[in-house]
């Protein structure tokens, strides 16, 4: 599979973007050991120029690398957390409504449908303005508006599963509905849902940089979006203060789409195949 | 001058180990009428695409095709036309069956809009499907089988070619419409004098349809002679047993032959 | 059109019970924020413990979660989507005031998305593979991963505040005693950052779905029957893939317009445009959550009318449609 996952030029640049990315965002407390939240020279440092602060400092004086380094962490975090949550949530979701038909199917379908009428933007805002700005809740946020489509893409393959062989032969053994479905439909209908996954958790990220740009995020940690509305109030004198971040952010969902395509690739090329 | 003659066609797929079409050679006068036929994966449809141009470009083709005598191969759809197996898939689900059929017309005999549509009324009226004037705006999941296979002969011969190519045209077609479709496959050919090519599993109605017979097994050519021949007389094994296992066929070559010697 | 009618009836009828589940959660998010509508009244106009109990009795919120449930239900289906502290007024009012902007910023981004993405994934879903293909998916990417905020800040310094060709935010000069044409050209130009930070990012969707759609019409049977009729490449892209292709791209449409409606939240606040999405930070920065419900149960319904429209659309373009009932 990794093998495979090479023989992409997407894959390729995708797992070398992730694999840096993750790196430097595990090594973050490493490299940068001091709060990045906490002042560490003169402010608006200009990039380049002070070897002590590679990429400048902003309007307070906080080093712009150590906060980007810092901010990959929260990027990387959030995302994977709240793709993971929803992931999680749609499949199961998915697989009750697709296993129990009926009412059950409808009444799920319906909630995931009022979901998707509703701004996931908006209830994200919703949700973290009621509920206060921190770590779990803006995750738990970000998740309530992503898990409509894996639940949709999980109910569709259990429709299609559900009828095979092993199926029945377990409910002719005895097997409890639920368990069948969690523990003998689920699993295989998994990987479409998965394939979903690049894109939610570039979603994810994005949202994330979005809250918190908008000043939504958990105010005592860094993250890119809260630098890219920082570096808003001086966007005539130091406009790279805004425009950093947002490359940083850039390259990172780039990443995770290129790997998402290069997994796709690679699994469609194993078919081939086969 | 033949209309076609084919000489040494190999096709090889993509991927394939084996070739679909190994030296096959043959040739097709003006009018005539041959059948080729073969079990599935004969390399039937291989010759047929082969002919037409159609084949897809990840195929390896060697061989050589002349057209009329010359070397500059036959316009699809200006020179041949080709009616595919099933027809609800060589039908644009979305496009209006008039239409379709218009726009080949105005590909070309380089006319306008209203003309060609006017023309497609016209040939929707010769494939003898009812009410052409309304039949136009006719969306083509509004049709049955056998009407969309009408629909898909008109787009056809909408440019008059000199040679019409079934592939399996009727195969997806229940028996009766199967029937009125060759029947119209052959007065279409008769009245306009062009060559036909039919393919087919079948070797009853090859039999019916045809003039002459080429056997495919394997994308090879086993046997090659006029129908009633090949029916009556099959001189290769394989021949032999696909006609014994037609059962209905020997009753169907002393009509076809009856038929001939009442038309001489 | 005749043959979308039944179809319509029951999309109407179905976005009922939905558009309740939606009601029901805001109502559910509404109780779980702290304080309540008598106390967000109270802010504003002034009052003892006395006149809250009194209020509280009043408008009901001294019963059971059920009677407050039906009666903030009651409220909502006579339009009355109760106070706003921020604004001092009808929520209701602050929303229908702003909604203008919002829709005209959509639609125009819309129409830019759409138009432009389906036009480029034409020209890249013409030859599957080819390099103007490959070129155009990478550009595709990554102009999806652009986020739309950081987009319209970059805008702004090039544009704004480096060319001065644009202005800097907001829906239209300030105290202008312009009409008429000339205020909608002033507008027009207000809007044109706005709209191309918006209908970018949307754009690369468009492109990609396009892209995807034709080489899936390309596999299908009824392009070698059209190659067979020796019809010209070009009549075949344009007149037969890409017509095939276009129809799951409308039907994003309609989704996709609740997720613009979220994203221009971050693009209303970065050019200050005052539509609902603004008003949705502002409501947001005020603690107004009766406020931002509100905007997200508007939303809702906006988005259920643009499903609607785009059924029509659909039924137009499709001829499929009503033929056996429910499309896809």
């Amino acid at each position: 599979m990794i093998r495979r996952l090479f023989s992409s030029p997407e894959g390729i640049a995708g797992t070398v973007i992730l694999a840096v990315l993750t790196l430097i965002a595990l090594a973050a407390p490493w490299l940068f050991p001091h709060d990045p939240l906490a002042i560490a020279g003169p402010a608006l440092l200009p990039p380049f120029h002070d070897p002590a602060h590679m990429l400048g400092t902003d309007r307070l004086g906080r080093d712009v690398l150590a906060g980007l380094v810092h901010g990959a962490r929260m990027s990387l975090i959030v995302g994977l957390a709240a793709a993971a949550a929803a992931l999680f949530v749609g499949s199961v979701v998915g697989t009750i409504a697709g296993f129990a038909g009926g009412l059950v199917d409808e009444a799920l379908m319906r909630v995931a449908e009022a979901f998707q009428i509703v701004p996931g933007f908006l209830l994200a805002l919703a949700f973290v303005s009621i509920a206060g700005p921190s770590l779990p809740v803006v995750v738990a946020a970000i998740a309530l508006g992503a898990w409509t489509g894996p639940a949709r893409v999980a109910r569709a393959e259990v429709l299609s599963i559900r009828e095979r062989d092993y199926v029945a032969a377990n409910r002719v053994v005895g097997m409890h509905p639920l368990e069948i479905a969690l523990r003998e439909v689920l699993p295989n209908a998994l990987p479409p849902v998965m394939s979903l996954s690049s894109v939610i958790v570039a979603g994810a990220v994005l949202t994330e940089a979005a809250l918190s740009f908008l000043g939504l995020g958990d105010p005592n940690r860094v993250t890119w979006g809260a630098m890219i509305a920082e570096g808003r109030a001086v966007l005539r004198s130091a406009p790279y203060l805004s425009i950093v971040p947002g490359i940083a952010l850039i390259v990172a969902v780039v990443g995770v789409y290129l790997f998402g395509e290069g997994l796709v690739e690679a699994s469609t090329s194993r078919r081939r195949y086969l | 001058m033949s209309l076609l003659d084919a000489s040494g066609l190999s096709v090889t797929y993509a991927g394939a180990p084996a070739p679909a079409l190994a030296g096959i050679g043959f040739s097709l006068e003006e009018g005539e009428r041959l059948a080729v036929i073969g079990e599935s994966g004969s390399g039937k449809t291989t010759l047929a695409r082969a002919v037409a141009g159609l084949l897809p470009p990840a195929a390896r083709a060697d061989g050589t095709i002349l057209w009329r005598a010359k070397d500059t191969p036959a316009l699809p759809g200006k020179d041949i036309g080709y009616v595919f197996q099933d027809p609800s898939a060589s039908l644009d689900p979305v496009v209006a069956v008039g239409r379709q059929i218009a726009e080949v017309v105005r590909t070309h005999d380089g006319c306008g809009w209203p003309e060609s549509m006017a023309r497609a009324a016209e040939l929707l009226d010769r494939v003898r499907l009812p009410d052409p004037a309304a039949m136009v705006h006719a969306w083509p999941h509004q049709l049955s089988g056998g009407q969309k296979q009408r629909v898909a002969i008109a787009a056809a011969i909408a440019a008059r070619p000199a040679l019409l190519i079934a592939d399996e045209a009727t195969s997806a077609l229940d028996t009766i419409v199967q029937a009125e479709i060759v029947t119209l496959i052959r007065s279409i050919v008769d009245e306009e004098r062009m060559a036909l090519i039919f393919v087919t599993h079948d070797i009853a109605l090859a039999a019916h349809l045809a003039e002459r017979i080429i056997v495919l097994k394997n994308g090879r050519l086993i046997e090659t002679g006029p129908a009633a021949q090949i029916v009556g007389a099959p001189a290769d094994p394989y021949t032999r047993m696909l006609v014994e296992a037609s059962a209905d066929v020997a009753s169907l070559v002393e009509g076809g032959s009856a038929r001939e010697e009442a038309s001489r | 059109m005749n043959r979308a009618l039944p179809l319509l009836r029951r999309r109407l009828l179905s976005s009922l019970p939905v558009l309740l589940i939606v009601v029901f959660g805001s109502f559910l998010l509404l109780e779980a924020a702290p304080g309540d509508a008598v106390d967000a009244y109270l802010v504003t106009i002034g009052g003892d413990a006395g006149l809250a109990a009194q209020l509280r009795q009043k408008w009901g919120l001294d019963q059971s979660a059920w009677a407050r449930f039906s009666a903030f239900a009651t409220a909502l289906a006579h339009g009355d989507l109760g106070w706003s502290v921020a604004f001092s007024r009808p929520i209701r009012d602050v929303i229908l005031e702003r909604l203008p902007n919002t829709l005209l910023l959509m639609g125009a981004a819309t129409a830019l998305s759409f138009g432009l993405g389906s036009l480029l994934g034409i020209v890249a879903g013409a030859r599957p593979g080819s390099i103007r293909d490959r070129a155009l998916s990478v550009a595709s990417l990554a102009l999806y991963a652009v986020p739309g905020f950081w987009l319209g800040l970059v805008l702004i310094v090039v544009f704004a505040i480096e060319l001065r060709w644009l202005p800097l935010g907001g829906i239209e000069t300030i105290a202008s005693s312009k009409t008429g044409l000339d205020r909608a050209l002033d507008i027009a130009r207000h809007l044109v950052l706005p709209v191309a930070a918006l209908g970018f990012i949307y754009l690369a969707l468009y492109l990609r779905v396009m892209r995807a759609g034709m080489a899936e019409v390309w596999r299908m049977d009824f392009v070698l029957a059209l190659r067979a009729r020796g019809l010209s490449r070009r009549r075949v892209v344009l007149a037969h893939v890409a017509r095939n292709a276009l129809l799951p791209l409308v039907t994003m449409l309609g989704l996709q317009s609740a997720a613009m409606l979220g994203g221009s939240v971050v693009i209303e606040s970065v050019f200050a445009v005052p539509g609902i999405g603004r008003l949705a930070h502002e409501a947001v920065a005020a603690r107004d959550v009766p406020l931002l419900l509100g905007i997200i149960l508007s939303s809702a319904v906006l988005v259920v009318i643009v499903n609607l429209l785009v059924d029509i659309a659909y039924a137009a373009l499709d001829p499929r449609v009503g033929a056996s009932g429910e499309r896809v």
